[in-house]
C-alpha cells in the first residue's frame, strides 16, 4: 500500500544515486589520490597534496578571480536588464505574446551555436564590432587576448542568452503584484518610477533572490561559452589565463593534461564554494524576512 | 473486484517504472554517445557468418573519403565495416583512453595520432594487439615503427600516414613583393636553415602587397623547426628535458624573431580567422606538412588556384600522422587485424593519397603515388609527391614523451601568442611557458 509513492520517485532517486552521488563521492575519493587519465587503475594515496598544491598554485586563483569577476560583469548588468525589460512587458503592449516569445529565443539558443556568431562578432580582424568602432575612431580591440575586453566579450555572451529568460520570471512575479497597490500608490500622487521602486520592487524581493541565487550557481560553472571563445586550445582560457574559469581549469587539468586527482580536488573546491554561497544566500535571505 | 483493479493497476504502474529505469540503466551501458551504436550485429564472427567491425578515427581520415571501407566490403561480403568519427583529436583521445583502461566499449581499430602515441607506448602497451608478428614490418619506415614500439618490443600500431613538410607559398604575392618565385630556387635561398627563410621574409615585408603579411603565425614556424630536430622535449630515457632541449632553443630563437617582428598575421592555426585568411589571400607562406594540401585547397577556394606554389622546406620536417591499432577488448580481433592491415598496405595508402593527400607511410608506395590532377593544378604543377618523399626519406628519428603535446600547448599557445599577441617580450613568454609546464608536469 505505503510502497507506490515511493516506487513513483524512486527513478529520481535511482538516477540521482547513479550519476550524481556515487560520481560526487568518487570524484571525492579520487582527490584524495595521485591520478593519471593514462593509468587510472594505479591510484596512489596523496592524502591533501592535490589540495595543498592546488591552493599554493597562481592558476587556481587567477580562475576564481577570473569566475568572479565574470559572474559579476555578466549577472549584474543581466538582471538589472532584466527587471528594466519585464517591467516594460508588464505594459499593456500590442502583440505581447511575440515580445515574450522574442525574449525567450536567445535562451533556446544553444551555448555552442550562440558563442560561435559571438567568436566572429569579436574577430580581432574583420569582425563586426572593431568594425563599428573603427566607424568611431576607436582602433581595433583583440578581444580574445586583452585582459579585459576577453572578460566582457564572454560576459556579453552570457548576458544575451539569459536576459529574456530571467525577465519572464520577473513578469510573472509582476504579474502576480496585486494591482489595488499600484492604484493606492497612484492616489498618494507617485509617478511611474516611483511606483516602480516603492511597490514592484519590493514585491519582487524573493523573486530576486531566487534569480540571484541561480545566476551565482550558473556563473560558478561557466564553462561552455569561454571553452569555445577561446577556439584551439580554448581550456587554457587565453595565452594569459585572463578568461580561464574554474570550469575551464578543471577540464583542462582533467582532460587536457591528464591529471584527473587535482581536477578532482577542484571539483570539490568548487562544490564547496557553492556551499558557502548557499549558506551566505540562507543567512540573507532570513535577514530579509525578518526585515519584513 | 475493487481491490483487484487497483491491485492490477499498481503491478502497471509498477512494471512501467520497472522497464523505464533498466531501459534507460540499460541505455547507458550501451555505447551510446555520438549517436553510434555498434553493439549490434555478430560479434563472434560465427552464428549468422556477418561480422560488424568498427573504426574510431578522429578529423578526416580519409578512408571512407577514399571509397577503402566499400573496397573492403566488397572484397569480404561477411564483414560490415563501421566508421566512428569524432571531429576533434582533444576530445578523441581521452575518451578513447578510458574505454581502452575500461576494456569496454571500444572499436575493433582504434585510430592513434602521433601526439598520443607516446602515451599509448608508455601507459596502454597490454591493451593492444602485438601486431609485430602479424605484418611485415620492413615496409614501414623505421623511425614509423619505433614510435608505436613498446619497450618490449611489442608494435602496438601499424603506420598510416606521415606528415612530412615543405612551404607552400603563394607566387602571386611573392611576385608582388619583388622575390624569387620558382621554387627549386626559393628552395635554394633558405635551404639548411630556417633563419635563411625568417630573413626572406624580413625582404618581402619591405616591399608587402597592402593587407599581407610574410607567415600565418609565429607558432607555425615554431611547430615547423621543432618537428625537423631530432631532440624535442624528452631524451631518450623517457626524462622531460624540454628546457635544456637544443631542438626547442633553436625552434624558440626563430619563432621570437617572427613573434616580434611585423611579418607575423599573428593567427591562430585552425581557427576559423586562420580560415578566413587562406581565403583572403592575407599571408604568403605557410609550412605545410602533406595532408594540409587538401586543407589550403578547400579554404583557400577557387579563387587561389594556380596562384600556390610548394617549395622544399629548409629541413626535413614531420608534423602529424596517424597509426591505427587493434585493442584486446575488441571481440572482433582476428577479423580487424586483417583490415587493418588492408588498411595501411601500401596500396591502399597511395589511394587515401590521391583522395587528400595524406602521405603514406611505406615507401615502397612512393614511386606510385599520383595526387590527383586537380591538386597538381591548384599547386602551379608542382611536384608534390617529389618534394615530399625527399623530406620523408630524410627526417630525423624524434622521441616523443608522454606529455608531449600539453607541453607544446604551453609554449604555442601560451608563450609565443603572449609576446605575439600580447607584446610580451620573449623572456616574459619563455617564463610564463615555463610556469606551465611546470603545472602540466604537476612540479
Amino acid at each position: 500500500m505505503k510502497a507506490s509513492p515511493y516506487a513513483f520517485i524512486s527513478p529520481f532517486f535511482i538516477f540521482f544515486g547513479a550519476f550524481s552521488l556515487v560520481p560526487l563521492l568518487y570524484t571525492a575519493w579520487y582527490s584524495l589520490h595521485n591520478v593519471q587519465l593514462a593509468d587510472l587503475d594505479n591510484q596512489t594515496w596523496a592524502g591533501l597534496d592535490n589540495y595543498q598544491n592546488l591552493f599554493s598554485s597562481d592558476f587556481f586563483w587567477n580562475s576564481l578571480w577570473v569566475t568572479l569577476l565574470i559572474g559579476v560583469i555578466s549577472t549584474v548588468p543581466q538582471l538589472i536588464m532584466a527587471i528594466g525589460l519585464a517591467h516594460l512587458l508588464n505594459y499593456k503592449l500590442r502583440g505581447s505574446t511575440v515580445w515574450r516569445v522574442v525574449m525567450l529565443t536567445p535562451y533556446a539558443t544553444s551555448v555552442a551555436a550562440a558563442t560561435l556568431v559571438f567568436v566572429l562578432l569579436y574577430s580581432w580582424d574583420g569582425g563586426m564590432i572593431n568594425w563599428l568602432l573603427d566607424f568611431v575612431g576607436v582602433d581595433p580591440i583583440n578581444w580574445r587576448e586583452s585582459d579585459w575586453g576577453s572578460k566582457f566579450a564572454v560576459s556579453t555572451i552570457v548576458i544575451w542568452r539569459w536576459t529574456g529568460y530571467n525577465a519572464l520570471i520577473y513578469l510573472a512575479a509582476m504579474q502576480a503584484i496585486p494591482a489595488d497597490l499600484y492604484e493606492s500608490a497612484s492616489l498618494d500622487g507617485a509617478n511611474r518610477w516611483q511606483q516602480f521602486r516603492h511597490v514592484t520592487v519590493p514585491q519582487l524581493r524573493p523573486t530576486i533572490l531566487f534569480t540571484v541565487v541561480v545566476s551565482t550557481i550558473g556563473a560558478t560553472q561557466l564553462f561552455g561559452e569561454p571553452l569555445l571563445f577561446g577556439g584551439v586550445s580554448g581550456s587554457k582560457g587565453g595565452s594569459d589565463h585572463q578568461y580561464q574559469t574554474l570550469g575551464l581549469y578543471m577540464y583542462d587539468q582533467g582532460w587536457v593534461i591528464g591529471n584527473l586527482g587535482k581536477a578532482s580536488a577542484i571539483a570539490w573546491s568548487m562544490f564547496l564554494i557553492l556551499l558557502l554561497i548557499a549558506v551566505i544566500n540562507l543567512l540573507v535571505s532570513r535577514r530579509l524576512r525578518k526585515s519584513q | 473486484m475493487r481491490t483487484n483493479t487497483r491491485r492490477s493497476r499498481r503491478l502497471v504502474a509498477f512494471a512501467a517504472i520497472a522497464a523505464l529505469t533498466t531501459g534507460l540503466l540499460a541505455g547507458c551501458a550501451e555505447d551510446s554517445d555520438d549517436g553510434s551504436s555498434n553493439s549490434d550485429g555478430g560479434s563472434d564472427g560465427s552464428g549468422s557468418g556477418k561480422t560488424t567491425l568498427s573504426v574510431g578515427t578522429f578529423g578526416v581520415f580519409g578512408y571512407k573519403q577514399a571509397g577503402l571501407y566499400d573496397e573492403y566490403m566488397k572484397l569480404n561480403p561477411d564483414v560490415t565495416i563501421k566508421e566512428n568519427v569524432t571531429t576533434r583529436t582533444d576530445v578523441y583521445w581521452p575518451k578513447t583512453l578510458t574505454r581502452l583502461q575500461a576494456g569496454a566499449g571500444t572499436d575493433d581499430i582504434q585510430a592513434i595520432e602521433i601526439g598520443n602515441v607516446a602515451e599509448a607506448v608508455q601507459t596502454q602497451g597490454d591493451k593492444f594487439v602485438d601486431l609485430g608478428k602479424e605484418v611485415d614490418k620492413s615496409q614501414w619506415l623505421d623511425w614509423k615503427n619505433a614510435q608505436a614500439t613498446t619497450e618490449d618490443g611489442k608494435l602496438i600500431g601499424l603506420g598510416t600516414d606521415i606528415g612530412p613538410m615543405a612551404v607552400c607559398y603563394r607566387k602571386d604575392l611573392f611576385e608582388k613583393a619583388g622575390l624569387e618565385t620558382d621554387r627549386t630556387k626559393l628552395a635554394e635561398q633558405w635551404k639548411g636553415d630556417w633563419g635563411k627563410y625568417v630573413d626572406l621574409g624580413k625582404e618581402y615585408m619591405k616591399k608587402a602587397p597592402s593587407g599581407t603579411k610574410y607567415v600565418d603565425s609565429a607558432s607555425s614556424v615554431y611547430n615547423a623547426v621543432l618537428n625537423g630536430e631530432s631532440e624535442r622535449y624528452y631524451d631518450d630515457g623517457g626524462d622531460v628535458v624540454w628546457d635544456k632541449s637544443s631542438g626547442v632553443k633553436n625552434a624558440w630563437d626563430v619563432a621570437m624573431e617572427v613573434a616580434t617582428s611585423d611579418m607575423s598575421a599573428k593567427l591562430k592555426q585552425f581557427d576559423k580567422p586562420w580560415d578566413q585568411a587562406y581565403a583572403n589571400g592575407t599571408f604568403a607562406t605557410v609550412a605545410c606538412p602533406a595532408w594540409m594540401i587538401g586543407y589550403i585547397q578547400e579554404k583557400s577556394g577557387a579563387a587561389g588556384k594556380g596562384k600556390w606554389d610548394v617549395a622544399a622546406a629548409p629541413t626535413a620536417a614531420n608534423w602529424g600522422g596517424a597509426f591505427i591499432g587493434v585493442p584486446t577488448a575488441s571481440k572482433n580481433q582476428k577479423e580487424a587485424i586483417k583490415l587493418a592491415k588492408w588498411l595501411t598496405a601500401p596500396e591502399q595508402q597511395a589511394k587515401v593519397f590521391a583522395k587528400q593527400a595524406s602521405f603514406p607511410s611505406t615507401p615502397s608506395a612512393y614511386s606510385t603515388l599520383k595526387p590527383a590532377d586537380a591538386t597538381t593544378a591548384y599547386f602551379s604543377d608542382a611536384p608534390i609527391t617529389q618534394i615530399f618523399s625527399d623530406s620523408a626519406k630524410t627526417i630525423p628519428t624524434q622521441i616523443f614523451g608522454v606529455k608531449d603535446q600539453p607541453i607544446n600547448t604551453a609554449l604555442t599557445d601560451i608563450g609565443i601568442l603572449q609576446v605575439e599577441q600580447k607584446g610580451k617580450s620573449p623572456e616574459e613568454g619563455w617564463d610564463a611557458a615555463t610556469e606551465e609546464i611546470k603545472d602540466v608536469l604537476g612540479q
